[in-house]
């Protein structure tokens, strides 16, 4: 697929830490309702390469377009902004707040946003029924299982509708029935609403639940569609 | 795979014509691959000759396919010691892959090219057999995940072998 049309377009990225490069020219492009697999070896760049197009970190040039406007020249309240309210996020471990239930995690993202307790929880259900862990509302993250609280967390990162979910590793701290599970309701749920997926992974199971894929390697991409 | 072990297997729970064996293979092994009838009657044949099964009635009509066949208890140990025979593990020391990627480093191609697209291919047919596993029975589910597994062993190899291009080269230059 061409960048035309597309969500989120990266170009000619380049990141250094110190004297270590971590993207040395990296490209990217995601349109509404895709899911597109970060693959690469460990160190290649593809957290980073994340990492800039989620606006958590600031590239050193290049360029990152979301619905056709330059992140860099946003403000840091609208790059904010735009983490909470458009963009969703899920990572390997350590995302749910322990002191919260599980569906105060979920309702979470919309509380931030002003959304009323009654209404955010309403949605936090919803959503967790989608995700097959309605019956987990109560019950605190340290009381469920690795696999239950990912799900919870997906939940999470699709309570506020985002238009772009940053999977960073969703399925690594879980076994393989249970990683299968998350990535196909996570995917799921992403195609019901036409929400674009990055999905880092150097797992080629879960990288097999994307359209396609783009390698990283030595901080530079390869669209692999465009090689085969 | 065995088909006249399968065969032999299948007609354990009772006797079957020739018709019903090929539709009771087919239904739980042969989704890609289902059996010619002439392969049905030539194993039947040959088991019948080697004493494994028997025909146990012939409808009217006349032909192979009206033929009844019923496993003898020659064929009931076969079968027994079929199974407790363990596979032979494949050793996979003759990879194509392998030969494709010393001959582009032999005479100076680009080898991580071959191996990106090999790659791709690889995700593409895992794309498939992943969406055909969600759609599909618990059947389904475990022949996808036997092929998956396999491929995602390709795949494993496929990026060691390109984080060792380099040492490579250096090995096949000598």
């Amino acid at each position: 697929m061409t960048p035309a049309g597309s969500l989120l377009v990266a170009d000619a990225l380049h990141k250094s830490y110190g004297p270590t490069t971590a993207l040395d020219g990296a490209e990217f492009s995601i349109h509404p309702g895709e899911v597109v697999a970060v693959m690469g070896p460990s160190g290649s760049g593809k957290s980073t390469l994340l990492h800039c197009l989620a606006g958590i970190v600031t590239p050193d040039s290049g360029s990152i377009l979301y619905n056709g406007r330059e992140m860099a020249t946003m403000s840091d309240a609208e790059r904010s902004q735009l983490r909470r309210s458009e963009f969703g996020f899920v990572f390997q471990f350590g995302q749910l707040v322990p002191e919260l239930t599980c569906v105060e995690n979920v309702a979470l993202p919309l509380r931030l946003n002003g959304t009323s307790r009654k209404a955010a929880e309403k949605a936090a259900l919803t959503w967790m029924e989608r995700l097959e862990v309605d019956d987990l509302g109560k019950k605190r993250p340290g009381e469920v299982s690795g696999g239950q609280g990912q799900r919870v967390a997906v939940a999470r990162a699709l309570v506020t509708d985002p238009r772009v979910l940053f999977a960073d590793e969703p399925t690594g701290a879980l076994d393989s029935l249970n990683g299968e599970r998350v990535m196909e309701l996570l995917t799921d749920a992403a195609r019901t609403t036409n929400a674009a997926v990055v999905l880092v992974t150097h797992e080629a199971r879960v990288a097999a639940y994307s359209d396609r894929e783009i390698v990283v390697r030595d901080g530079k991409s390869r669209d692999m569609e465009r090689v085969v | 795979m065995s088909i006249g072990h399968t065969l032999l297997g299948l007609l354990e729970s009772g006797p079957r014509h020739g018709y019903d064996l090929k539709r009771a293979f087919d239904e739980k092994f042969g989704h890609d691959r289902p059996l010619h009838y002439g392969q049905v009657y030539s194993t039947m044949s040959r088991l019948l000759k080697n004493g494994l099964v028997e025909v146990d009635g012939i409808e009217a009509g006349g032909g192979p396919e009206r033929k009844r066949y019923a496993i003898t208890d020659a064929g009931i140990t076969d079968v027994e010691r079929w199974l407790a025979t363990p596979e032979a593990p494949e050793p996979y020391l003759q990879s194509t892959l392998y030969t494709k990627i010393v001959l582009a480093l032999l005479t100076h191609r680009d080898a991580a090219d071959i191996l990106d697209t090999q790659r791709a291919e690889h995700l593409r047919m895992m794309r498939i057999l992943t969406d055909r596993k969600r759609k599909g029975d618990l059947a389904d589910q475990l022949i996808c995940d036997h092929a998956l597994f396999h491929l995602e062993a390709d795949l494993r190899w496929l990026e060691l072998t390109a984080a060792r291009l380099d040492k490579l080269a250096e090995a096949v230059a000598k």
